[in-house]
């Protein structure tokens, strides 16, 4: 599925991402932890497109494909979702409209016919109440004056209709209180497939209690500095990242990886 | 090719196919403004002596002003001695003979615009031997409206089957003498739509322009009267989305709205004019007086304009509250790309009592665009208990463009409420990658976050023409993310 091979990249000639190899077979979930800066973000963002990176060295094989040669849009109609952690506010226009136009572009690139405004009524109807939000977020401008519980279910709501073969969640657990975690949790559940990978950024085991694992790595300084099982983010929640030897890198890369 | 040549070419093309037409085709005078020019015009269309007197005051005013200096607009000064200020109907002659021979790009904006294929010709100007079936949908389209007693027709005809409703209102909102392109329209103005709605009558459909047949070459000095006599009702649409290819470079307008004790006028404008090409070259000038009157207690004047066309634009639909418990609304979209200039606005006159005002501005700027608001309001000591609230939002794209806002507020009667909100904002790259990630090429994202930030006027506009006006913004917008 996913195949990352000594990927390095770097902002303003700042190095960012040190030679990550990483794995992600059909079916698997894999949750990405370390401290701040570590270069989490950056590489979920790296994965889904974002400009303002240079890619220095590596490789990073899609489905076969070469990921990093593809446009974001190209990206993500392919099946790679990115669950935002700062979800931005689209002023104007409706939520409904724009998932609308997001599952029809998958759908084209599928080669499937564009979802009908009955069908896609219907369909979208039944999603919003999965995920436990009421039908007037449909109509109300994309997260604009959601909370910010609201703005990530509302990911959710994206993603599960756009059910992509690669899930990227970027601390999709940060600002959530337990009742809101449990509900992205049962969205994000929803979609394990034998077909589907996750890739779960994250601070904290605690989203893991409820999303478990295949595989856990632990993200320092640009390197993955450890893999293991799920018991391995119980060692971090004992005794953090510390034991690992595991640092922030000098200066964090929080201003792009946001 | 020189105006001058283009023309000779088409009169002496003209005598070999239709011979008997070659007379009318001659009626053209020679290039240049005087006195006997303003007769001559006049003469052609058999206007009553007290019209021909009308037109030499305003030319005689004319003669005293200066081209207006203070707006936000460059461009090279205009030698109005230079211009042909009668023709007669145009030729098509130099036209294309077909679909074949028209700009291959103009022709993708009308397919991506969905304008139907017999349309297109139209648009573009190739020669149509019938007038599609315009002249039957015309001509049921006039006997619905008599029934009820609405007069709506050519300004000219008007002078001819409805003088005294011309007499009585032409020139009294927008006066000879109010700016120095106002009183070159009314010196030379060609021709344009009248509209009489009687008392009481709600107009039972969407009047628009691109219905009058065709509303072949009005020219460029076109000239509008609607008159909603007291409590009726009508919406009045005028132009349409597809680009229109036009050999006249400068357009000089009046509109003039007036609306009785409670009536109600709503005015909404696409304007698409040729912008010119990337550099700016050729585009046309739009130099517009736009202005509306409530003269009875509780009337309403709506502007709506969607301006994405033209290299120039200079125009403030206006509104003058003179009745009491009045209400004037501007709902305005502005798009610049490439070189376009606009300077647009809206006024707001309030005399009457409790009059209301509410304006909404966005001007979208991309390229090298040059975007200005500029706002007047203006409470007079008579309007007590007035309000005003104006929202004036702009929207930059790239870093070449400029936004501009140049309200002007005057109040002289302190019951007054006036309120003014404006910003300036960027499509964020986050946006953008936002969209992007669920799909959305980067075209979309923007035309869908411009959409998004116009929805306020564009909720305004009769819905046939929002759904137009959307897919316009797009196509207008092409070029600009990169």
């Amino acid at each position: 599925m996913l195949h990352i091979q000594n990927l390095t990249a770097e902002v303003d000639g700042k190095p960012i991402l040190k030679g990550i190899n990483l794995t992600v077979n059909a079916g698997e979930i894999h949750a990405v932890m370390g401290p701040n800066g570590s270069g989490k973000s950056t590489l979920a963002s790296i994965l889904a497109g974002r400009d303002g990176y240079d890619i220095t060295g590596g490789t990073v094989e899609y489905q076969g494909q070469n990921l990093l040669d593809m446009p974001a849009e190209e990206r993500a109609r392919g099946g790679v979702f990115l669950a935002f952690q700062y979800p931005v506010e689209i002023p104007g226009v409706s939520n409904i409209y724009l998932l609308k136009a997001a599952v029809n572009a998958r759908r084209r690139h599928q080669g499937l016919q564009e979802l009908d405004a009955m069908d896609f009524l219907s369909l979208v109807k039944e999603k919003v109440r999965f995920m436990e939000m009421d039908e007037k977020m449909l109509y109300r401008a994309v997260n604009e004056g959601f909370s910010g519980g609201e703005k990530k279910r509302n990911e959710i709501l994206q993603m599960i209709m756009l059910e992509p073969t690669l899930a990227l969640l970027d601390e999709t657990d940060s600002g959530l209180d337990i009742d809101a975690l449990k509900v992205v949790s049962k969205g994000v559940n929803s979609l394990r497939s034998a077909d589907r990978s996750m890739v779960l950024v994250t601070h904290y085991q605690r989203l893991l209690d409820y999303i478990k694992p295949d595989f856990v790595h632990v993200l320092s300084a640009g390197r993955i500095v450890k893999s293991g099982g799920p018991e391995l983010a119980l060692e971090l929640e004992r005794q953090g990242y510390a034991w690992l030897g595991a640092e922030t890198q000098e200066g964090s890369s929080k201003g792009v990886s946001q | 090719m020189s105006e001058a040549q283009s023309t000779l070419d088409e009169i002496i093309g003209k005598e070999y196919e239709h011979g008997f037409e070659t007379l009318l085709e001659m009626d053209v005078i020679p290039r240049g403004l005087s006195e006997d020019v303003v007769r001559l015009i006049s003469a052609k269309k058999n206007e009553p002596e007290w019209l021909l007197e009308w037109r030499l005051a305003a030319y005689r005013h004319w003669l005293t002003m200066t081209p207006p200096e203070w707006a936000n607009v460059h461009y090279p000064a205009i030698d109005y001695q230079d211009m042909i200020y009668y023709a007669a109907p145009k030729s098509q002659k130099d036209g294309p003979k077909s679909l074949d021979e028209v700009d291959p790009e103009l022709l993708k904006t009308y397919e991506k615009l969905g304008i139907p294929l017999h349309e297109r010709a139209i648009l573009a100007g190739v020669a149509v031997d019938a007038v599609f079936d315009s002249v039957s949908v015309a001509t049921t389209f006039k006997d619905k409206l008599s029934e009820v007693g609405i007069v709506f027709c050519s300004f000219s005809e008007a002078v001819h089957t409805h003088p005294e409703l011309i007499k009585q209102y032409l020139g009294s909102v927008v006066p000879v003498s109010d700016n120095f392109y106002a009183a070159l329209n009314s010196a030379v103005f060609s021709d344009g739509s009248f509209c009489y709605i009687p008392p009481g009558v709600r107009c039972p459909m969407e009047l628009s322009t691109y219905f009058r047949i065709n509303a072949k070459n009005t020219g460029q000095f076109e000239r509008t009267l609607i008159v909603a006599d007291a409590g009726a009702y009508v919406s009045y649409l005028e132009g349409c989305t597809a680009p229109m290819r036009d050999e006249n470079q400068l357009h000089a307008a009046v509109v003039e709205l007036v609306a009785m004790e409670n009536a109600q006028i709503k005015y909404s404008t696409v304007q698409n004019w040729y912008p010119g090409d990337k550099d700016g070259k050729g585009g046309i000038y739009n130099f517009v007086t736009k202005r509306g009157e409530c003269r009875g207690d509780r009337a309403k004047i709506s502007w709506t304009q969607v301006e994405t066309g033209s290299a120039i634009t200079w125009k403030y639909p206006s509104v003058v509250l003179k009745g009491n418990d009045s209400v004037g609304e501007f709902y305005s979209v502005a798009l610049t790309n490439h070189r376009q200039q606009a300077d647009t606005g809206t006024k707001m006159i309030h005399l009457g009592r409790n009059t209301k005002s509410t304006i909404v501005s966005k001007g979208i700027s991309a390229g090298f665009g040059q975007q200005a608001y500029r706002g007047l309001v203006r409470v007079a000591k008579s309007a007590v208990g007035a309000r005003n609230y104006t929202q004036c939002d702009s929207l930059l794209l790239g870093d070449k463009c400029q936004a501009h806002t140049f309200p002007y507020i005057e109040v002289k009667q302190p019951s007054a409420t006036v309120e003014h909100e404006a910003s300036t904002s960027r499509i964020s790259e986050d946006q953008l990658f936002f969209c992007r990630q669920r799909g959305l090429s980067p075209e979309d994202a923007v035309s869908m976050i411009v959409n998004g930030f116009c929805k306020e006027v564009f909720k305004e506009l009769p819905m046939e023409f929002a759904v137009e006006a959307q897919k316009l913004l797009g196509v207008s917008l092409e070029g600009s993310v990169g």
